[in-house]
């Protein structure tokens, strides 16, 4: 028996103190968090950087470590910086390293590390290693070398490796949101469509339960299957929140890919051993002839400024789109004619369908309708120009030439906004390769106080 | 005729990654599961989201009270033209969606 601690969905999430105290107080033997995920957008692989508060990952993982210390087992985190690039988990190690300071402890820390050399993914894409899944993005070396950052997803595999060094606390770059739940139980025999299931339902914390704020679960694994139990006072497992939970942001409820094999679910059995706990058999592991890792990319695409104007005038307001087509036409040649070309102008109608574009044809205006000029260029300094030359139609354009000049409202003043670099995700992939340990690399560092 | 929005407890839209969107009709009972999964045409969905007929994926799952529709997601995430980052939004055209 295998008992994995995941205190929330995500570090900088937060989570209930006292459910975590209880979680401490069942004996886990790994703590395990998330650190982060696609989901906020192609921006933080794009720099590498973290979407939460440097004082709030702080914050929380002060606590964890503290909790770590308490219970005298592995703790553990996965996709550090919410991206998991290389300078993603240098600054966690760095908050660690801030943190064993104040504290006084002395650590041994395990560092994984996903980041993959354009050149590298460039060679097996040459070698026929790189394979598409739909819907299959464009790829080129050229693609794959204007990436900012590219990472692959480590498995089981890596985790276990970093486990084995008897490190005290592992941070990992980019892994699957499973591998940091699925990696000890596998390690020590537990049965592996349990291991890999009970991983899924667990990766997001306490969201498979009927209270998803408390946070804290606890996931027993054994030779059969796993079972689940909320640390959370109020909060309970049923095998309908478990089994609903496959759903989530998932496009198969009943397969998962992960690296040497999948995990199918069709089969799984959900019973409920009381009422807030329930135990999951009948998962089945099935393994793969190859080691695939999937891999992220983001590149540049550009530079955005963005300007955004509010227009209350009602006879405005019922033709703001002919205003707007009249803005973007006057705007744009003028914007070519004094800057030169290589911008894009689009104007969004906020409380029209600024939300879901074409597709929202429904769409009716209330009172007011915000307009959000968005500008990208491939130079920072030609994006802020065309905006500039953008915001006085904004301001002051009349819907015909035979009346007063209007003025709308600007919220700000500048009322154009840098939004700097612009990223793009471009790689929906997977990498073969012929050793696990040849896309990734582990190092243990000793934070002494 | 009723708006689907109108009859389930909750329609909801993710990400499945930056290139899918997955919506999960919840329809609570298995009287309107079963009324949802026979009278919610695949082909209304799909033209709904204007998304490609050959990378769909449904799913009707009697346990769970659930339909549920994967595609390719209309823009991929994060990209100029993409204009809802976590894909949440979607779910309103097809809760708005006559059954």
């Amino acid at each position: 028996m295998v008992k994995v601690l995941i205190p929330s969905g995500a570090l900088g999430l937060g989570y209930d103190r006292a459910a975590l105290a209880a979680g401490i107080a069942e004996g886990p033997d790994i703590i395990a968090i998330d650190g982060g995920s696609t989901d906020s957008g192609p921006h933080y692989l794009g720099t590498g950087t973290s979407k939460y508060s440097r004082n709030s990952t702080k914050a929380e993982w002060r606590e964890l470590m503290a909790a770590r210390a308490e219970a005298g087992v592995p703790l553990l985190i996965g996709t550090a910086g919410t991206c998991g690039a290389d300078t993603a988990v240098d600054w966690l190690v760095d908050i660690t390293r801030e943190i064993a300071a104040e504290t006084g402890e002395t650590l041994k820390v395990a560092i994984l590390k996903s980041g993959q050399p354009a050149a590298r993914i460039a060679h097996a894409l040459g070698a026929g290693r790189v394979t598409p899944l739909p819907p299959v993005p464009e790829i080129s070396p050229e693609i794959l070398e204007s990436c900012t950052n590219i990472v692959a997803l480590a498995g089981a595999e890596h985790i276990q490796g970093a486990l084995e060094t008897g490190a005290d606390i592992v941070i990992a770059g980019r892994t699957t949101d499973t591998a940091i739940i699925s990696a000890l139980p596998l390690a020590r025999g537990c049965n592996p469509g349990g291991a890999w299931h009970g991983a899924k339902i667990g990766e997001c914390g306490a969201l498979s339960t009927t209270s998803p704020n408390s946070g804290t679960i606890l996931i027993e694994f054994d030779t059969e299957g796993f079972t689940i139990t909320p640390m959370g006072a109020e909060a309970r497992a049923t095998p309908h929140t478990v089994s609903a939970h496959m759903l989530y942001e998932n496009s198969d409820p009943y397969i998962l890919f992960e690296p040497g094999g999948h995990l199918d679910v069709t089969d799984a059995v959900y019973t409920a051993l009381d009422d807030r706990r329930v135990r999951v058999t009948g998962s089945r592991w099935v393994p793969s002839g190859r080691y695939t890792v999937k891999l992220e990319g983001a590149r540049k695409v550009g530079y955005q400024t963005v300007s955004l104007a509010l227009v209350r005038d009602r006879r405005y307001v019922e033709n703001i789109r002919q205003w707007c087509d009249d803005i973007l036409a006057k705007a744009s040649a003028k914007a070519r004619e004094r800057a030169g070309d290589g911008f894009e102008i689009e104007l969004r109608l906020i409380g029209v369908d600024a939300t879901l574009g074409a597709l929202d044809t429904a769409a009716q205006s209330g009172t007011e309708v915000g307009v959000l000029g968005i500008v990208t260029a491939q130079t920072e300094a030609m994006a802020r120009e065309v905006a500039k030359i953008l915001n006085p139609y904004l301001l002051h354009h009349p819907l015909t030439e035979q009346e007063e000049m209007p003025t709308f409202a600007f919220p700000f003043s500048p009322p154009e906004m840098n939004r700097g670099v612009v990223y793009e995700f471009c790689l929906n992939h997977v990498l073969e390769i012929d050793d696990p340990w040849d896309a990734f690399t582990l190092e243990t560092v000793e934070i002494r106080a | 005729m009723s708006r689907l929005g109108d009859i389930v407890p909750k329609v909801r839209s993710k990400n499945a990654g930056p290139f899918w969107l997955t919506i999960d009709i919840f329809c609570g009972t298995s009287e309107v599961f079963g009324r949802v999964s026979n009278g919610l045409q695949t082909e209304a969905v799909l033209r709904v989201l204007q998304a490609d007929a050959g990378l769909l994926k449904r799913f009707d799952i009697a346990s769970l009270n659930v339909v549920k529709f994967s595609v390719p997601r209309p823009q991929v995430q994060g990209t100029r033209a993409d204009r809802d980052m976590h894909g949440a939004s979607f779910a309103a055209l097809v809760a708005e969606m006559e059954i």
